[in-house]
This record gives structure tokens, C-alpha cells and sequence, in this order.
């Protein structure tokens, strides 16, 4: 068996030549960075929730680590080989990563955290790992995964949050749910778990026994959980917090923050998970199951007017599917850019016969509210009557499992690969009451079905990328969703703190190559 | 006055009860649950997760069980576990406590003291332009929003003049000790509860000022005056004590909200208190910490009301407590 090299090296000597054309790094230091919501809970393993993955992704982490492009990085695994035939994975992994609690890191680790513990616990890895027929451990440094057939975005699947390594000898055996190691987790990464007080802040301290050399470089960090978004921009103004993570302030604030000295900010970071945002349109009943009804919506929307004017000019117009910074995203795609004569036409060729349409906006501030004001704008322009429903997350969820909208606001991450992230919302297998990210629409189409299915269990990246290029033209013309933006969070930070990014996943393990410059 | 306070006790027990059937309907009432929501901030989740933590949770047993498991818990003072917080709700109640009492009794006295104090001295020095800026400052203070006061307060003292903390409860990481601590969260305290007591000063200012000057036109204050009694007697023993009734009367209802927390002022000023843990309670639909919070609040109300139906028989010797 030839083996197919993925070394670890080419990777490590970009990232050292990208350091040394920066300052040395400083050692030492406190970190103080803004959480919001505080996290329900630390362990990795039990909980993926965006907060949780934030603080979490310095004390635990995967196999991989992914740069913007999305190409694989080394973290707990320094290299890794696949098999010609795109079943076999080889990892070796790193020679001397211990747990916080210095138990040594080994193989054994792995295997029971991805075949036993995450299989039970992990919604979103279990979907995946279904193409996962063995995962062994030869020795103690290497694992060996083996696959049913080839899985395309297999090696995609290695990030912190979505396959954390959790220690065996902690969890094997016990009721996961309930382990009171639960509070105090234990983790192979950069920063080990210090104090949680809850309601003010999580504090994390150096872990001085980390396996890379000099890193971190930071000696603590403290998250602040400021629960009013005009007193997290507070924070910041007055130097109490250094780190504002894509999506704390509102987006009106940003210019003024930016105005101030020494503030930096960046779009950088969200790459693996792409927020791609749309509003559901429902076709199990109603009036949306007219396809001239739904182009219209689509050509009524000023998108580009929505970014500028409420999103702060950050984002990009969202054309289809798949997010630009997806793998396989096809952009030339049909073009359904803002155009209220075409909108009118549509609109005319349809059956809607002037009734109210109910619209649920996304729950999560001033930004959203608006948005849901915009688009009402933009459909009462050409004749649609839009009735806006006020819910809290809690309802909003229920309405959307339940099918109880016309047309409801969401964002879904991508997860770097149309099988991991975009298949999801639009294969007829995925129609189900009861969750929201699910093919809520009610879209049917049994040639998208295939081709995605398909397309999963290609080895050839070209034939993937024809039959996703097919699947995003059916699927643009069918209008099963409206598009509106590829979101970006700007993460907003003092300039003196130096790689708070340095992954396609930004905050969410950066903290192992910050440092600051004071 | 001990049987009096017997049978107001034993009210109160049933009293709780009802507030606690009652609060569990309707929370439970509300759209969404708390597995949803849980799996919401997940953002994925199939339906083996979904099942998972509503079997955890027992919402998947009917409701009347639900309802007994809770109500029987609460008899034995056993409140529950918190879903999202995954800790015991008396532990989290118990936590957070101390931060809310500090606040809202120190809001409560700021507000009790400077309200009557100002009422006092307007009433004394009506119609001068003294009286005139006091009750304008209450009139203002009165009919501001909360939430504007708390942003425009921590704008102007924290962002702008840089004299006191905006938020927080104590300077994170600086790890004072003793003396030092304690100056440090009496730093932090003073804008949201200078905020939270301005409603409060402002409402027994203006009773205060108003109660007193209908006394003093009473007839046995004139006939303290036809006897020749100091002045300062006459205001303190004849009009004030008799003032202060109505007075009570609300700071009764303010001590009720001692426990239950000031959500606004709390959230503004990201003071880690009871008032915002039921707040987001509220938003994950984390249903036992809701309750549980409610509960105590309500416990409190309850106290309160009875406490202040006895200052009012001590104040006012006249007033007989009967059940």
C-alpha cells in the first residue's frame, strides 16, 4: 500500500516563517476576553454550544487543527497518512502531550473518546462516524481509522468542537451525563481549567507542561461574562476586556469602538464554520409551495442593502447553498440578485392571492430585528404582506421544528464541506418535525438527493466538485430557501494582542499562539 | 400578636402552594422546552439527543407527574436540578444570593434614607425654591426609565469621567483580600445601586413630603402647637411618625424584591445576581430554576408583607393586628 504523505512539516515551516515576519513573541501576560452567553457547561465532549467551544477549545483538543483554507494543520496527530483507496487514515500522534492531571496522552485516549464516548454524546460527529467501520490503536502513539467506503470530507471532521479528545481514564466506565469531573475539566491543551465563578467570569492558567516548546505564551485568561451587549462594548471601551469575539457587540457599535487607538479587528476565523444565513420558506403548506412565489421574494430582497445599512458593510451576499469559503462552493450559479421589476413578474405569475404571510425573525438583538424590518420593506414593495411574529429563542426554535411560519430567519454553519454542513437542509431524508436545522423548508427533489448522497462517498475531489456544482444550479433554481448573507462576526481586539487567530475556527483555539505585545 | 403571626404563617403556606402550581402551569405553558432549546445552542442535534435529555429531565413523563414530582420536592425544600447550568437550583440560588441581597438592600436603604430625609426637608421648606428642585429631581428621577439611567450612569462615570467600575462585581483577577476587597466591591456597587434606589428615593420622597404636610394640617398637631411644644418635637413625634405609614407600606413592597432580584440593573451592570439567573432561566426555559427562584421570591413577599403588619403596630400604636 502506498501511502499518500500529508507531512506535518510543510505546514509547521509556514506557520514559523508567518511568525518571524512578526515581532518574537513576549511571554506572559493576562488575557481578558468577553463570553456571552456564559456556557452551560465546559466539558467538550458533552456540550458543543458556541460559548462552551470558545472557552473549551483551549483546554481540550482534536487531532487537527485547519488554516483558512481549510487544509489540515497538526495538533494532537503530527502526521497522518490515508490509504490510495481513501479508506485507511493513519495518525501518529504527539510524543509527549500529557492531561492536565499529568496522566500521559496516548492512543488508547483517542479510540475511546471518538469509538466510545463521542458515538454516545456527539449528535453531529455520530452523523459522520456512521462511515467509520474500525478505529484501532497498533501502538501507543499511532490510531488507524478505517472506513466503510470513502468519506470525501473524512479529514474534516478533526476539529476541537466537533471531535474532542476526552481522557479515558476520567470517563470510561462512568455516567458521562453526571461525572462530577464535569466541573473541573481536564484537557491536553494550552490552558488548563483554573476557577468558574459563576455568572462573572472563567479563568484559565497556562499550562506549563504543554508538548510545543515556549507555548502558549499567555499566563492566564480570564472570559468576563457581561450578559448586555451595551455593557460589553463598555468593557472594552474602557479597557476592561481586550477581546471582543465576532458577534458580542451590536453591529452599530463596532464603528465607534474602531474609532478608538490601538483597536484592531478582523473577519478571519470562521472559514470552517461559514454562517451562512437564509430564511426558511415553508413549502409543507401554504402559499410558498408556489415556486413563482418564492423567485419573487428572492428577487425582492435588497441584500446588498441589508449588509451595508444593518450588518456594518461585513458579510457577502449570499447567491446559493454553498458558502464561498466552503469547499466545492460553485459561483456561477444563476443569478438572483436584487430586482423588484423581475420580483413584480413573479410575483404576478403566482397564485399569492394578497394574504399575510407570517415572518419569524432570528431572536438575537437589535441586528436581527431589523433585518426582519428590512425584509418586510422589501416584500410589501412589490405586494407581499408580511405579518412579523415576536418570539424569544425558546419559541422561535418550537415555531420552526413545528412548521408554524411562512418565512422564518435562521444561520447554519457549513462545517467546511457541503456533506457536513449544507446536505443537511435540502435531502428529502432530512424532512422531520421537531428540530430546527433539519430540511425544515419541506424541499423534495430526488436529483438533489442522489447527487448529494452521491458525492459524499467520491475519493476524487473533481467528481465531488461536478456533482455539488449540479446540486447548487438545481437547488438555486428551485428556491427552497431565500438566500441572504455569508454572515461575518468581526472579532474585535487592542492591536497589541498579537494571532488571537490563527485557525479557521478564530477564537475558538487561538489562544494558543496569542501573545501580547505591552 | 404570636397567634396573629400563626395564622398569617399557616396563610402563607398555602398561599405558596398555589403560587407554586401555579407558576409550574404556567411556565409550562410557554412555547418551547428546555431539551429544545439545549440542543438549539448546540446548534445540531438529532433525535436520539433530543430524547436523551428529555428522559433525563422527565419531560417526557406526563404532565400531572411532572407537577407532583416538583411540588413534592418542594415540600421537602428540594428545588430541583438545573438543566442547563447542570448544578442543584438551591446550590445556584444559594450562590448567587449574596451579590443580590448586597445590592438591593443597599438600594433599598440608599433609596429608604435619602427619600425620606429629602421628603422631610421639602415638606419643612415648602413652596421655597428648595422644595421646588426636590420634588423636581423626584419628578425626574421618578419618570426616567431604569435601563436608560443604568447605560447613561455607566456611560458617564465609567466610559467618560472613568471614576467608578461600569460593570461587574469586583475587579476580575486582582485578587484583594480583607480590606481592600471590600473597597473594591463597594466601588462596583455604587452605580447600579445609586440606579436601582433612584425610583425608589424618588416615590418615598414624594410620599414623604406629601404624608407629612397632610398631618401637620391636622388637629392634633395644632393642638401640640396650642400647647407650646418644641417645634422639632411637634415634627418628629406628631407629623413624622404618623407620615411614615404609607411610607412603610412601600418599603414593605420593596423589600419583597430584596430576594427576587433587579433583572435590569443586574444585566446592565453584569452583577452576578439572582434577578439575571432567572432572566436567562426564563430564555432556556430552564424550568426548576424559574420555579425555584419564584418560590423564594414569593417566600420573601410573603415575610415581608407580615413584617410590615407589625411595624405598622409599632409605629402606630392604634393599629391592632388581627388575623
Amino acid at each position: 500500500m502506498k501511502a499518500l504523505r500529508f507531512l506535518a512539516s510543510a505546514a509547521a515551516v509556514a506557520m514559523a516563517s508567518a511568525l518571524a515576519a512578526q515581532d518574537t513573541p513576549k511571554q506572559g501576560g493576562t488575557l481578558n476576553a468577553v463570553i456571552q452567553p456564559e456556557p452551560p457547561g465546559l466539558m467538550l465532549g458533552l456540550i458543543q454550544n458556541g460559548p462552551t467551544q470558545m472557552v473549551a477549545g483551549q483546554i481540550y483538543e482534536s487531532l487537527l487543527r485547519y488554516d483558512s483554507d481549510l487544509g489540515p494543520m497538526p495538533s494532537l496527530a503530527k502526521e497522518w497518512t490515508k490509504s490510495e483507496d481513501g479508506l485507511t487514515y493513519t495518525f501518529t500522534l504527539q510524543d509527549n502531550a500529557v492531561w492536565h492531571d499529568g496522566t500521559p496522552f496516548t492512543s488508547a485516549d483517542v479510540v475511546f473518546s471518538v469509538d466510545v464516548f463521542l458515538r454516545e454524546t456527539h449528535a453531529r460527529l455520530r452523523a459522520s462516524l456512521v462511515h467509520v467501520a474500525r478505529i484501532e490503536a497498533p501502538d501507543d502513539k499511532t490510531v488507524v481509522f478505517t472506513l466503510n467506503q470513502p468519506f470525501g470530507p473524512f479529514l474534516g471532521i478533526f476539529e476541537a468542537g466537533t471531535m474532542p479528545i476526552v481522557p479515558k481514564h476520567i470517563y470510561e466506565g462512568t455516567d458521562y451525563a453526571n461525572n462530577p469531573a464535569n466541573n473541573t475539566p481536564i484537557g491536553t491543551g494550552p490552558f488548563k481549567f483554573e476557577e468558574w465563578q459563576r455568572g462573572s467570569y472563567i479563568h484559565l492558567v497556562k499550562n506549563e507542561d504543554y508538548y510545543m516548546e515556549g507555548k502558549p505564551y499567555l499566563d492566564e485568561i480570564y472570559y468576563q461574562v457581561i450578559p448586555d451587549a451595551a455593557s460589553r462594548s463598555v468593557a472594552f471601551e474602557t479597557g476592561k476586556v481586550d477581546l471582543l469575539p465576532g458577534g458580542s457587540v451590536e453591529n452599530f457599535d463596532i464603528p465607534r469602538l474602531m474609532a478608538m487607538d490601538n483597536v484592531c479587528s478582523t473577519d478571519e476565523g470562521w472559514e470552517f464554520f461559514g454562517p451562512h444565513s437564509w430564511m426558511w420558506l415553508n413549502m409543507h403548506e401554504g402559499p410558498m409551495q408556489d415556486k413563482n412565489l418564492r423567485k419573487a421574494v428572492m428577487y425582492a430582497l435588497d441584500r446588498e442593502f441589508a449588509r451595508d445599512a444593518l450588518w456594518n458593510g461585513n458579510g457577502k451576499v449570499a447567491k446559493g447553498p454553498v458558502s464561498s469559503v466552503t469547499r466545492f462552493h460553485e459561483a456561477n450559479t444563476p443569478d438572483i440578485s436584487f430586482d423588484p421589476e423581475k420580483a413584480k413578474e413573479y410575483l404576478a405569475a403566482s397564485d399569492y392571492n394578497g394574504e399575510t404571510l407570517r415572518l419569524l425573525p432570528l431572536p438575537y438583538g437589535e441586528t436581527w430585528q431589523r433585518w426582519a424590518e428590512a425584509t418586510r420593506q422589501n416584500l410589501s414593495d412589490i405586494g407581499i404582506k408580511v405579518d412579523i411574529v415576536a418570539t424569544d429563542v425558546a419559541g422561535w426554535n418550537q415555531k420552526v421544528s413545528d412548521w408554524e411560519f411562512d418565512m422564518a430567519f435562521t444561520y447554519l454553519y457549513q462545517y467546511g464541506d457541503p456533506a457536513l454542513g449544507v446536505a443537511r437542509t435540502y435531502i428529502s431524508s432530512n424532512i422531520a418535525k421537531g428540530s430546527p436545522w433539519n430540511n425544515v423548508s419541506g424541499y423534495v427533489n430526488e436529483e438533489v438527493d442522489t447527487l448529494f448522497a452521491e458525492a459524499a462517498i467520491q475519493a476524487d475531489d473533481a467528481t465531488r466538485q461536478e456533482m455539488y456544482t449540479k446540486a447548487q444550479n438545481i437547488i438555486v433554481d428551485d428556491v427552497p430557501v431565500a438566500w441572504m448573507l455569508e454572515l461575518a462576526f468581526p472579532t474585535i481586539y487592542r492591536c497589541d494582542l498579537k494571532n488571537p487567530i490563527s485557525t479557521a475556527i478564530g477564537v475558538n483555539d487561538g489562544m494558543r499562539d496569542a501573545w501580547l505585545d505591552r | 400578636m404570636l397567634r396573629f403571626t400563626a395564622a398569617r404563617l399557616v396563610k402563607a403556606v398555602f398561599i405558596l402552594l398555589a403560587i407554586l402550581v401555579l407558576n409550574f402551569v404556567l411556565i409550562h405553558a410557554a412555547p418551547g422546552d428546555p431539551a429544545a432549546v439545549m440542543a438549539g445552542e448546540a446548534g445540531a442535534a438529532d433525535e436520539k439527543f433530543l430524547m436523551d435529555l428529555q428522559e433525563r429531565f422527565g419531560l417526557d413523563q406526563p404532565f400531572s407527574v411532572q407537577l407532583w414530582t416538583y411540588v413534592k420536592g418542594a415540600i421537602q425544600l428540594d428545588l430541583g436540578y438545573s438543566y442547563r447550568q447542570q448544578m442543584p437550583v438551591a446550590e445556584l440560588i444559594w450562590d448567587r444570593l449574596p451579590a443580590t441581597l448586597l445590592l438591593t438592600s443597599t438600594a433599598f436603604l440608599i433609596s429608604i434614607v435619602v427619600g425620606v430625609v429629602a421628603g422631610v426637608l421639602a415638606a419643612q421648606a415648602q413652596g421655597t425654591w428648595w422644595d421646588t428642585l426636590i420634588s423636581s429631581v423626584a419628578l425626574l428621577f421618578y419618570a426616567t426609565p431604569l435601563f436608560w439611567v443604568a447605560l447613561m450612569a455607566s456611560l458617564v462615570f465609567s466610559v467618560f469621567l472613568g471614576w467608578l467600575p461600569g460593570f461587574g462585581y469586583e475587579t476580575i483577577g486582582a485578587n484583594y483580600t480583607g480590606f481592600e476587597r471590600v473597597l473594591d466591591i463597594g466601588k462596583h456597587l455604587i452605580l447600579p445601586a445609586g440606579t436601582l434606589g433612584l425610583f425608589f428615593t424618588a416615590i418615598y420622597m414624594r410620599m414623604t413630603r406629601a404624608s407629612m404636610l397632610e398631618v401637620s394640617r391636622l388637629d392634633f398637631v395644632k393642638t401640640a402647637r396650642a400647647k407650646g411644644l418644641r417645634n422639632s418635637l411637634i415634627q418628629r413625634r406628631h407629623i413624622l411618625r404618623n407620615a411614615l405609614l404609607p411610607v412603610i407600606t412601600l418599603a414593605g413592597l420593596q423589600a419583597g424584591q430584596i430576594v427576587g432580584g433587579a433583572v435590569l440593573t443586574e444585566t446592565v451592570f453584569a452583577w452576578p445576581g439572582i434577578g439575571r439567573l432567572m432572566f436567562e432561566a426564563i430564555n432556556q426555559r430552564d424550568y426548576n430554576v424559574i420555579l425555584g427562584v419564584f418560590f423564594i421570591s414569593a417566600a420573601m413577599v410573603l415575610l415581608f408583607n407580615l413584617i410590615t403588619d407589625i411595624l405598622y403596630s409599632i409605629v402606630d400604636p392604634r393599629i391592632r393586628l388581627t388575623s
